[in-house]
């Protein structure tokens, strides 16, 4: 029996990652996208702009014709609501941000990735999305034997669907996708404390980042966050300058190659996810390594 | 406008994840609890849309006899009333507690609008509101950054990449929302004082079967790092930009 991997067009990297779990379950066919590597490419015809259930009866539909074994997703915004609402209008089960699947037992994460659990899905048909960013990509493109359809959309398909797009252009260096982060804690102080902050990340080409308690606080607004709940980053460096290293905020700079912790306290938890640590005042350090840079570069 | 927030009671962990021996659970006797960032966000925007447009908050929690705790924080934001869904304690799967929220709803005169956090912050199914909408026949748009309630339509944004999707839904609805959709208030002293006296109503359901059976808790990734010290105080500077110079970021 086939799995289904239900594409998402809006991310190629994720729906790559997932591909490789589901290769792990079985022969793959593919819903919404007909670049990949397997054999078979089922591809809805959809009316305009996104609509969830649009999309979940196109994906019940390619279930009725495959009898699939199970039914994978990248664990994207998408990929997650489409498998909740086919979940929700056939009443099975759904595990979301699966790591590992095998028979019934999967492991998926809690807590944005600081817990896994092991979980018994109980059904015919499982539904599982992907992870982000633990399982590697499958590359290359493929030739699929594509199969179009028009899924018999009803209204109710329809009554929630994108009516305007807002563009918005974010100015400065993105914190998803910076080189290099500067973050801040509770340890900066205040608002104006981020002045030391910004001056580094200005010579380093670095985004700044803080922790929830900057934001709750006022002093940053919440796309400035890292963590759980705010934004997950990947740079070279992390640099968290008096930040305690809450799990939940390790969730979200745990895929940097380096971390650099500047704090007060040698017991502090984030130590324990450091590669390097400067220990004492970040008021003093941070203007000192601006310093040190700018003497460096002018030698 | 009639607004139910769902909100889960959930351990505060700290700097490390430590599990019970049979592995289950969390080892909870030393922290405190709370709701995820992203419900209490929730119960923010429902009391703004309520001081705007007037009508009544609800916060429901299913969970132990204790999540009245987090069901009174709620009520010092601006809530004004609870339902706790009492539970034994034991695990209840996302079919499960989806279909505990309907069965209160339905209790209940309608909500126009039934508010939940994109994922809880715990176990994150991504599921539980989109299983209630269906339940009840009502549209769902999740993962909120904006809402404003006009003539009885919901104008709901989501943050795409390069801007915002726009989704316009009449009541009665169902959304859940992120944090950063609003800053959430602290609540005053009164204001807690006042949550004390208002009213929380407790229903148990039975509990059903899990389909989705969490078999044991795993913390990943073997023993932690240590980090390497690099000096105390502005005398480390040098030796930070050498680490930045093998790094190739300086
Ligand atoms: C469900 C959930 C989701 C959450 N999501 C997030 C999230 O997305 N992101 C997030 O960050 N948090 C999140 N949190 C909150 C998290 O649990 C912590 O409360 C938060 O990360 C702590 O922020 P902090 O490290 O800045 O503050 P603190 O924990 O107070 O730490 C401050 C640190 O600064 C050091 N310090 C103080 N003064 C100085 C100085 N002058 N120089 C150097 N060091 C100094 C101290 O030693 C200390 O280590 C979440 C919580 C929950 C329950
Ligand atoms: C006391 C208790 C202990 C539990 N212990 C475990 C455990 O150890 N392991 C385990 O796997 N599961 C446990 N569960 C059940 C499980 O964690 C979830 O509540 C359930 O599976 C819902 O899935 P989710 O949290 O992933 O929902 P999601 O779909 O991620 O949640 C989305 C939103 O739904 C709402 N919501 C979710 N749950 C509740 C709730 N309980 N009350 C009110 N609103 C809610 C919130 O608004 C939330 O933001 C426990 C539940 C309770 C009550």
């Amino acid at each position: 029996m086939a799995v289904l991997l239900l594409a998402d067009p809006g991310d190629d990297e994720l729906t790559r990652q997932a591909l490789t779990l589901a290769q792990s379950l079985g022969e793959v066919e593919v819903v919404g996208s007909a670049a990949l590597p397997v054999a078979r490419a089922h591809i809805p015809e959809l009316p305009g702009a996104y609509a969830p259930g649009a999309w979940a009866t196109a994906l019940e539909e390619a279930i009725d014709r495959v009898s699939p074994s199970a039914v994978v997703a990248p664990g994207t915004n998408r990929g997650n609501e489409v498998l909740a609402h086919v979940a929700a209008r056939r009443d099975l089960p759904f595990a979301a941000n699966c790591t590992a699947a095998e028979g019934d037992v999967l492991t998926r994460v809690r807590w944005g990735g600081s817990l896994l659990e092991e979980a018994r899905i109980h059904s015919s048909l499982p539904l599982l999305s992907v992870a982000p960013h633990v399982l590697p990509a499958v590359t290359g493109e493929g030739a699929p034997e594509v199969d179009a359809f028009t899924p018999a959309l009803s209204d109710s398909d329809l009554a929630v669907q994108v009516a305007e797009h807002v563009e918005e252009t974010v100015s400065g260096v993105s914190l998803a996708e910076a080189r290099v982060v500067v973050s801040g804690g509770r340890g900066v102080g205040s608002a104006d404390g981020f002045g030391i902050l910004e001056e580094l990340a200005g010579l380093l080409d670095a985004a700044v980042g803080c922790s929830r308690v900057v934001t709750s606080a006022g002093w940053r607004p919440h796309t400035d966050q890292v963590g759980q709940t705010g934004t997950k980053v990947s740079p070279d460096l992390y640099i968290a300058c008096g930040i305690s290293g809450a799990t939940q905020h390790i969730a979200g700079c745990k895929g940097a190659k380096k971390i650099l912790a500047i704090n007060t306290d040698a017991e502090a938890p984030i130590l324990a996810s450091a590669d390097y640590a400067v220990i004492g005042d970040l008021t003093e350090i941070v203007p000192a390594i601006t310093a040190e840079l700018r003497k460096a570069r002018s030698q | 406008m009639r607004v139910l927030v769902c909100v889960k009671r959930v351990p505060l962990t700290g700097g490390r994840m430590v599990l019970t021996e049979d592995d289950q659970a969390l080892e909870t006797r030393h922290l405190g609890f709370t709701i995820s960032p992203h419900e209490e966000c929730g119960v923010e925007e429902a009391v703004r849309l309520v001081e705007q447009h007037g009508g009544e908050v609800t916060v429901l929690a299913l969970g132990p006899p204790e999540a009245e705790e987090q069901i009174r924080d709620t009520l010092a934001i601006g809530a004004d009333r609870g339902i706790l869904v009492a539970t034994d304690g034991g695990e209840w799967d996302p079919q499960a507690t989806a279909a505990a929220i309907v069965a209160a709803v339905r209790a209940e005169e309608e909500f126009d609008l039934i508010v939940f956090g994109n994922e809880s912050a715990d176990s994150g199914n991504y599921q539980v509101g989109i299983r209630v909408a269906h339940a009840l026949g009502r549209p769902v748009v999740t993962g909120l950054k904006g809402l404003s309630v006009e003539d009885g339509v919901a104008r709901c944004e989501q943050e795409v990449p390069g801007g915002r999707d726009v989704y316009r839904v009449p009541l009665p609805a169902v959304v859940s929302v992120l944090e950063g959709i609003n800053l959430p208030r602290y609540p005053s002293v009164p204001a807690k004082l006042r949550a004390r006296s208002k009213p929380v109503e407790t229903v148990s359901p039975e509990r059903p079967g899990a389909r989705l059976e969490k078999l044991r808790l795993v913390v990943p990734g073997g023993p932690g790092k240590q980090a390497e010290i690099l000096g105390e105080g502005a005398g480390a500077a040098p030796a930070v930009v050498n680490v930045m110079r093998e790094l190739g970021v300086a």
